[in-house]
């Protein structure tokens, strides 16, 4: 870095902190839409609150191949939300009825949309915690969710006890459903998105932590890199664009993993990640890696215009 | 600032500048003109003298070897997951370049400072002294062949010095922790900076080839200069007093570096890595008497000087008998088998490890990363440490448990990169 880009960036940033200077007024008439200066004069004083991300937000707006990404994005987060509707009010019905074999059945595949588009649906509302809390996540007393009913089912083999957290997870899903309408997302959240979607596989179900009951760790592993994909698959031409060899790794990369996983494969559904020694998940866990790290590079699309 | 517009990339540096400066608070400024600073001004900064700090890292052999031991390793094996030799020499033209870089104390990449990526460098060592950082590159047996296949059409160039080498008795090898396609190892005087190297460069590696297994080493334990002291290892002992010496380089001719003419020409000034993870059975040797543990090395265990002398450096008198007509020095002393045989000199180039407490025993998992350097291993490693494996006392109190083999082709000039030769040969 030159030292003058520093003594800039220091400046602004004195001027914004508040720490001498006095904020750069007069500049707001200069007839930008959305620059430094805007940001500044409304965040003044509350700089400290302001991350980064929401300057970015500012900054890409006005790119329309972005855009269009964006939108198509929308929709699919959209579509998933129907979808984790339309999967859990069965499996929560079977947890009414008392059919234990039945809900076991419905869990997992009932959980895969919302695997797709976790990072993007945290975003709408508190429902984390109430839809995916893993055990020791919150106060037991607080606990409800997929993973509270996962444990009555599979270790004490039951569903008595459970209708409480089964329509507390109906209810919080249908009202995620109702804030499909607010969604508003920017191209930076795809970029994001897709990594933290990764970030999900490397950190917590690898493991086997996320589905430390039922075993159906390979059920989520799968849609969470499918909700990557889809939010790269939208950013493809621009990146290609931009990169291609950058655009080619990263498919290259997603083949990898879904072959990867592919031998796992039982009928419609996944062996329990119990059968995965520990060679096995070093395995897909370094093809995972290797995916993440270029698409970690996407980032570069959003610099455009 | 006056009128001056502002245009979107200076939003963007603004935003990178600003966003360490607010997390660093009123200082921010200060602090990250400091690290400019650092970074500008070298050496100086750091209170040494100019280069002091710093060791090249092109040169007619790979640094690293013979140059001066550094107090810290991180050591790193991979193996390749891409099937093309060429994505394997652009790792190698990478790796050379960011390795080239770091060991001038620079980032491992160029500084980026959009908001929307990670940054090329980690960040740990920023500000921090390059701290004699090497790194010493190596490939082994089976990036020529594995399990019977030719994976790179590298076949023809593998060097018969590079076999495999034999079971050797009394090893416990954990394969998960031996061998590998590849070595990376990174020595400096700074942990955090021989961390940050391989870090990086297992990030630059990522999707082409994945770790193996690595370790950590915290404190050396040879010297390879006559301007070091010989230090201890975990045993208390001064081992490897008579390690050969980047001074004398007739013996580092004749004993490390591969000469024109033998194996492939490749390897000419290139020299063979042996690795051994030596667990010391620490709770056992710490129950052992005085004169069993003097015994057993064939020194003295305060002075280091052979038994029955006074000085470190006065020489081993394998012949010496005590009143009673024994040797001073047993037969099965640690000294006398890795003496034996004036042909089998190493350049030995370890380091202490722990990994923790073996959960198991409830135990030290502590010892030695022996690390040697040699022109045929086959012909110096070998018969050595068959000897040693068979009667040395020191057995007791140690287990092999992992073990590696690697070909570091010789330096790389400028512009030029490390395996250059081998990966243009195909």
């Amino acid at each position: 870095m030159k030292r003058w880009e520093i003594f800039v960036g220091a400046l602004l940033l004195c001027a914004v902190a508040g720490c001498g200077e006095p904020p750069p007024s007069g500049e707001q008439g200069a007839g930008t839409e959305t620059t430094a200066e805007n940001t500044a004069e409304t965040t003044e004083g509350t700089m400290a609150e302001t991350t980064a991300e929401e300057t970015t937000v500012v900054d890409v707006g006005g790119n329309p191949e972005l855009e269009e990404a964006t939108d198509a994005y929308e929709e699919y987060v959209a579509e998933q939300i129907v979808l984790l509707e339309e999967r859990t009010e069965p499996f929560v019905d079977a947890v009414l009825a008392g059919k234990v074999g039945r809900a076991k059945d419905l869990y997992a595949p009932a959980r895969e949309p919302w695997e797709r588009i976790e990072p993007i649906a945290a975003q709408l509302g508190d429902y984390d915690p109430e839809i995916d809390a893993r055990e020791g996540d919150v106060p037991e007393d607080e606990w409800g969710g997929f993973h509270r009913i996962e444990k009555a089912l599979w270790v004490e083999g039951t569903t008595e006890g459970q209708e409480e957290y089964a329509r507390g997870l109906l209810e919080d899903v249908r009202n995620l459903r109702g804030e499909i309408e607010g969604l508003e997302l920017e191209p930076v959240d795809l970029v994001t998105g897709s990594v933290e979607l990764l970030n999900e596989v490397s950190a917590g179900k690898i493991t086997g932590e996320e589905e430390r009951y039922s075993h159906t760790d390979l059920y989520d592993i799968q849609a969470n890199v499918e909700g990557s994909e889809a939010a790269f698959e939208e950013l493809k031409p621009e990146i290609a664009g931009e990169d291609l060899a950058l655009a080619n790794d990263i498919e290259e990369g997603f083949d990898q993993v879904y072959e990867e996983l592919d031998q796992y494969r039982r009928g419609n559904g996944w062996i329990s990640y119990e059968k995965l020694d520990e060679a096995d998940r070093r395995a897909l866990s370094q093809k995972v890696d290797a995916l993440a790290e270029p698409l970690s590079q996407a980032g570069q699309v959003l610099e455009k215009g | 600032m006056g009128d001056r517009k502002i245009s979107r990339r200076d939003l963007l540096r603004f935003a990178g500048a600003g966003g360490a400066g607010l997390t660093l608070g009123a200082g921010g400024y200060a602090t990250l003109q400091r690290a400019t600073d650092t970074r500008d001004a070298g050496d100086a900064a750091d209170g040494l003298l100019p280069g002091a700090s710093k060791v090249p890292f092109f040169g007619r052999n790979q640094a690293g070897i013979s140059t001066t031991q550094q107090e810290h390793m991180q050591f790193a094996a991979l193996d390749l997951v891409t099937e093309e030799v060429a994505e394997v020499r652009d790792l190698f033209r990478a790796w050379s370049e960011a390795a080239a870089r770091m060991t001038r104390g620079e980032p491992a990449g160029e500084e980026n400072y959009s908001q929307f990526l990670p940054p090329d460098d980690t960040g740990e060592a920023f500000g921090l002294s390059p701290a004699n950082l090497t790194l010493t590159f190596g490939v082994g047996p089976s990036l020529f062949e594995k399990n019977g296949e030719d994976r790179f059409g590298l076949a023809k160039a593998m060097p018969d010095a590079l076999s495999p080498l034999p079971p050797l008795t009394g090893d416990v090898l954990d394969g998960a922790r031996s061998d590998g396609d590849l070595c990376i190892q990174a020595c400096a005087d700074d942990p955090q900076v021989a961390f940050h190297a391989v870090r990086n460069l297992v990030r630059i590696a990522r999707g082409l080839a994945v770790v193996r297994w690595s370790q950590l080493g915290f404190g050396r334990t040879a010297s390879t200069s006559k301007t070091q002291a010989t230090p201890r290892n975990l045993m208390g002992l001064k081992d490897g007093t008579a390690n050969i010496k980047a001074e004398d380089t007739g013996l580092m001719d004749h004993f490390v570096w591969v000469p024109q003419g033998e194996g492939p020409s490749w390897m000419a000034g290139g020299t063979y890595l042996v690795s051994r993870r030596i667990r010391m059975l620490i709770e056992v040797w710490d129950r052992v008497s005085l004169a069993e543990q003097e015994g057993s090395i064939g020194r003295h265990k305060y002075s280091g000087a052979p038994i029955g002398k006074e000085d470190e450096f006065d020489p081993v008198d394998l012949e010496a008998k005590d009143e009673s007509g024994e040797p001073l020095i047993s037969s099965d002393a640690h000294v006398r088998l890795a003496r034996q045989s004036a042909d089998e000199k190493i350049l030995r180039r370890g380091y202490s490890f722990t990994d923790g407490f073996d959960a198991e025993r409830g135990q030290l998992d502590a010892g030695l990363f022996f690390i040697s350097f040699q022109r045929d291993p086959h012909r110096q490693f070998v018969p050595l440490q068959q000897r040693l494996a068979a009667s040395d006392r020191l057995n007791e109190y140690i287990r092999h448990t992992a073990s590696a083999l690697f070909a570091c082709p010789p330096g790389a000039s400028e512009g030029g990169y490390v395996g250059e030769r081998l990966f243009e040969s195909v």
